[in-house]
């Protein structure tokens, strides 16, 4: 069995008295592309968060590759070889698609031949030079995923990337995913056929708590998450 | 004099700048409350207010009595409509983006207090207060172990700055019972908890939002017009109160009413008491630092409750 | 060579031609923009590239300006060195003040760097056995040379200030440009994706402000011994606006606004000066303006509209 690459342990987040988290016991096998799905208000984006640094849990562990990274600020956790795409689209408004990507790219060590890699893989090659909140809101998100993948990351947390996408553009997006090599992929996602088709297993989150865990199919055929989740969907 | 009499003095002149302090510190207040906004002409509206009073007050040349009552209804009146201008032509264009109203409101600062020297003049002038009688105040002694009072030289406070004391007081609950009882409140206060919700339900957002900067200039008006008798109008008083209500707002939680009062007798009090007893620039230095500490370490105020 | 350090030489090319075309008055007053104009252009560097818009740059302007003079005039120390001293004394006083104002953002951020300066105002009056207050010292003229050159003489003067803001033109030019002025850019247009892109969002904050504050400091300082004088009004809140009018007019985030600002604001503030008491109402009417009509001032619209190659 492949390493684990992430793990949290008794991972809680309270604000105010109001539980977004519960003791999450969590483990992410490298390689692995794993959905994180559950239904709104789960705290699928609080655990991710507290993942990447971005909300400090109230208590319990995280660590990265075998160390303990519960205590340090996201910059560093970024620069271990993380990467996060927000669910609101969050680029560098003001600024090229180039510069957007080139800035990921050069944190991580990246090199120009890298940006033009990425601008190709994402198809913003040829709208390398415009500014990025002119873009259509689906280029911004496929810009969001390009800085992602420029900063090579060995985990790689996309929340909700599809959300807003166009067909053809999820599509796009889910051969992309697939052919990553050599990187760990945490994925927010409530569109039932992207996870289905790109994820190798799948966590549900339900009330701040691990539901269930599993395969496509044994997810597909637990009762407890068709009652909680899936409902009536056709899953 | 003694130390007793004399912290008692100092006590009572805290107190009165207490007053002043909390109704100058409550208009910033209800406008960064309801609005969000901080306004750094503030200081001006209350300058504008003690030099309105002035012209009133020797337009109407009668009665002293009478031209400050007069002052006390216009200033706050022509006060407030300026405000509400300046916000209908300034900042509602600006959309009230937080650092963009903050350049605006300076920008208003220099226009009000450099208009002011233009038309007013660089010269300090008074106000007569309408009743002014000396109130000697008796202070207690031991004599042969009982208990004797007696009337130390000095240790007197007037008529008119224990009024200012009451009238600062009765104005406050005026507007707490203007903000909880009545419906023109209880709309400003469904704007302050959430204005789209607000202007969904119908409220007409930027007619509050001009109504409440109004309101929060007239308020500082007020004080000017109580303080002036007491101390003269002049171009450039507002820097102070500006300062000091700053950090009555930032020690009593931004945006909270009852911290604002709290806070402005805290600070008021401690101001008097501290100028009369160590130097008033060491004062202040200390009293500037220490409220950037406050905001540094502690954002959500002394009294103030921590969001999550 | 770009384009940007063509603009950057002729400009300084420029400015030392007019040295002999124009009257003594207006190089006068020349010298005293170009000071100004580096003030701004450390302001720019915190407000216009990374998006901290401090009210309290002033505190880093008379740091500069009184640990030089201090240094000469009661401690007899030559220009140089004290020039010398001037830098750290504001950068250690933007170090410190930094560290703790940068804990806050936004709003926040505007009023502790206000207060920050105000005590620093405040302080400065408190020490008048020193510093004379409000009403300031003079530098002795035999004192204000460095290698023999007079700097209160009107060439040595003007030189002098060209010299010095020249190097800052071209360190920003160069410093905007580098890796670290681009991540301080992106720092102003998003700082939450800057942190999840792996920046130190914190630290950059921290040493931009640190090398503005340098920058201010050292145009505090030139302003002391070029011009032989000191005093805490230097020190006060109108300082501290200045440099934001300056840039706002020029145009924030743009290399040459800073100069452009302070060309305009000086040349509007000095003809109504000669008109009225209330020459800062000049400033007031300014400000609301540019807030209202031109938030991008004169280059930032420039460049908005057909010219976006400029620095």
């Amino acid at each position: 069995m492949a390493s684990v690459i992430l793990q949290t342990r008794g991972l809680t987040k309270t604000y105010a008295g109001v539980t977004a988290n519960t003791d999450v016991d969590f483990d992410l096998p490298a390689g692995q592309i794993r959905a994180l799905i559950g239904p709104n208000g789960a705290g699928k984006s609080t655990f991710v968060g507290m993942l990447c640094g971005r909300i400090e849990a109230t208590r319990g562990t995280v660590s990265f590759d075998g160390q303990d990274i519960s205590h340090l600020p996201a910059h560093r956790r970024i620069a271990l070889g993380i990467a996060y795409t927000f669910q609101i689209t969050s680029v560098f408004a003001g600024l090229s698609v180039h510069e957007n990507v080139a800035l990921a790219a050069r944190r991580a060590g990246g090199s120009a031949a890298r940006v033009a890699d990425v601008l190709n893989r994402v198809g913003l090659a040829d709208r390398a030079g415009q500014v990025a909140g002119d873009l259509s809101y689906g280029h911004q998100r496929i810009l969001e995923i390009g800085m992602g993948l420029a900063q090579n990351p060995r985990l790689f947390i996309l929340d909700e990337p599809t959300q807003g996408l166009a067909e053809s553009e999820i599509a796009d997006f889910k051969a992309l995913i697939t052919g990553l090599k050599d990187t760990t992929i945490l994925l927010i996602e409530h569109n039932m056929s992207v996870v289905m088709e790109t994820a190798q297993y799948i966590t549900v989150l339900n009330q701040g708590q691990i539901l269930a865990e599993g395969t496509p199919d044994q997810i597909r055929a637990d009762t407890h998450v068709q009652a909680a989740y899936l409902g009536t969907e056709d899953a | 004099m003694d130390f007793g009499p004399h912290l008692m003095l100092a006590m009572l002149e805290g107190a009165v700048a207490a007053a002043i302090l909390a109704l100058t510190a409550m208009g910033l207040s209800v406008v960064f409350g309801v609005m969000r906004v901080v306004n750094v002409a503030h200081g001006e509206f209350y300058m504008l207010g003690a030099v309105i009073a002035w012209f009133v007050a020797t337009t109407l040349g009668t009665h002293p009595a009478l031209g400050f009552v007069a002052a006390l209804v216009i200033a706050p009146a022509l006060v407030g409509a300026l405000a509400a201008a300046a916000d209908k032509l300034i900042l509602q264009r600006i959309d009230y983006d937080p650092e963009r109203t903050i350049v605006a409101t300076i920008g208003l600062l220099y226009i009000i207090q450099q208009g002011t020297l233009m038309t007013f003049g660089p010269d300090a002038r008074p106000v007569e207060p309408p009743f002014n009688s000396r109130i000697a105040l008796p202070w207690y002694e031991w004599v042969d172990g009982k208990l004797s009072f007696y009337y130390p030289w000095g240790l007197s406070i007037t008529s008119y700055k224990l009024f200012v004391i009451a009238a600062a007081a009765a104005i406050l609950v005026a507007l707490w019972l203007f903000m909880t009882r009545t419906r023109a409140g209880l709309i400003m206060r469904a704007t302050q908890q959430d204005s789209q919700m607000a202007q969904a339900f119908g409220i007409p957002v930027s007619r509050v939002y001009a109504l409440v900067f109004g309101l929060g200039a007239a308020l500082a008006a007020m004080g000017a017009v109580l303080v002036v008798p007491i101390q003269q109008a002049h171009y450039l008083m507002g820097a102070d109160p500006l300062l000091l209500s700053f950090i009555v707002v930032i020690i009593g939680g931004l945006g909270s009413l009852p911290g604002t009062v709290i806070a402005a007798i805290l600070i008021g009090m401690s101001d008097g008491v501290i100028s009369v007893f160590f130097s008033p620039t060491l004062a202040k230095i200390l009293a500037t630092l220490a409220v950037a500490m406050v905001l540094v370490f502690r954002p959500q105020g002394i009294l103030g409750k921590k969001a999550h | 060579m770009g384009r940007g350090l063509v603009l950057h030489l002729c400009t300084i090319a420029l400015l030392a031609a007019a040295f002999f075309v124009l009257p003594a008055y207006h190089s006068g007053n020349l010298a005293r923009i170009m000071v100004l104009a580096i003030y701004a252009m450390g302001y720019n560097l915190a407000f216009g590239y990374t998006g901290l818009l401090s009210l309290g740059h002033a505190l880093f302007f008379a740091a500069g300006m009184y640990g030089l003079s201090l240094a000469m005039t009661h401690l007899a120390i030559p220009a140089l060195p004290a020039l010398g001293l001037a830098l750290v004394a504001a950068g250690v006083v933007a170090g410190i003040t930094g560290a703790l104002a940068l804990r806050t953002r936004g709003v926040a951020f505007m009023i502790v760097t206000l207060m920050f300066a105000q005590a620093g105002y405040l302080t400065a009056l408190y020490f008048s056995e020193w510093t004379r207050g409000e009403e300031g010292f003079v530098i002795p003229q035999a004192m204000r040379n460095i290698a023999g050159i007079d700097l209160s003489g009107e060439t040595g003067r003007y030189f002098a200030a060209l010299f010095l803001f020249a190097v800052v033109l071209l360190l920003i030019g160069a410093l905007v440009r580098a890796p670290f002025g681009r991540t301080l850019i992106a720092i102003r247009e998003n700082e939450a994706r800057a942190t999840m892109l792996g920046y130190d969002v914190q630290r950059l904050k921290w040493i931009a402000l640190v090398v503005s504050g340098m920058i201010s400091g050292l145009a505090g300082a030139a302003y002391a011994l070029l011009f032989g004088y000191a005093g805490a009004s230097f020190a006060a809140v109108p300082y501290s606006i200045f440099p934001l009018l300056y840039v706002l007019l020029g145009g924030a985030g743009t290399t040459l606004g800073p100069l452009i600002g302070a060309v305009f604001m000086f040349y509007l503030i000095d003809l109504s000066s000669g008109l009225t008491d209330a020459y800062m109402l000049v400033a007031g009417v300014v400000l609301v303006a540019l807030t209202l009509f031109l938030p991008q001032g004169i280059l930032g619209t420039l460049r908005k509209r057909g010219l976006p190659w400029l620095p």
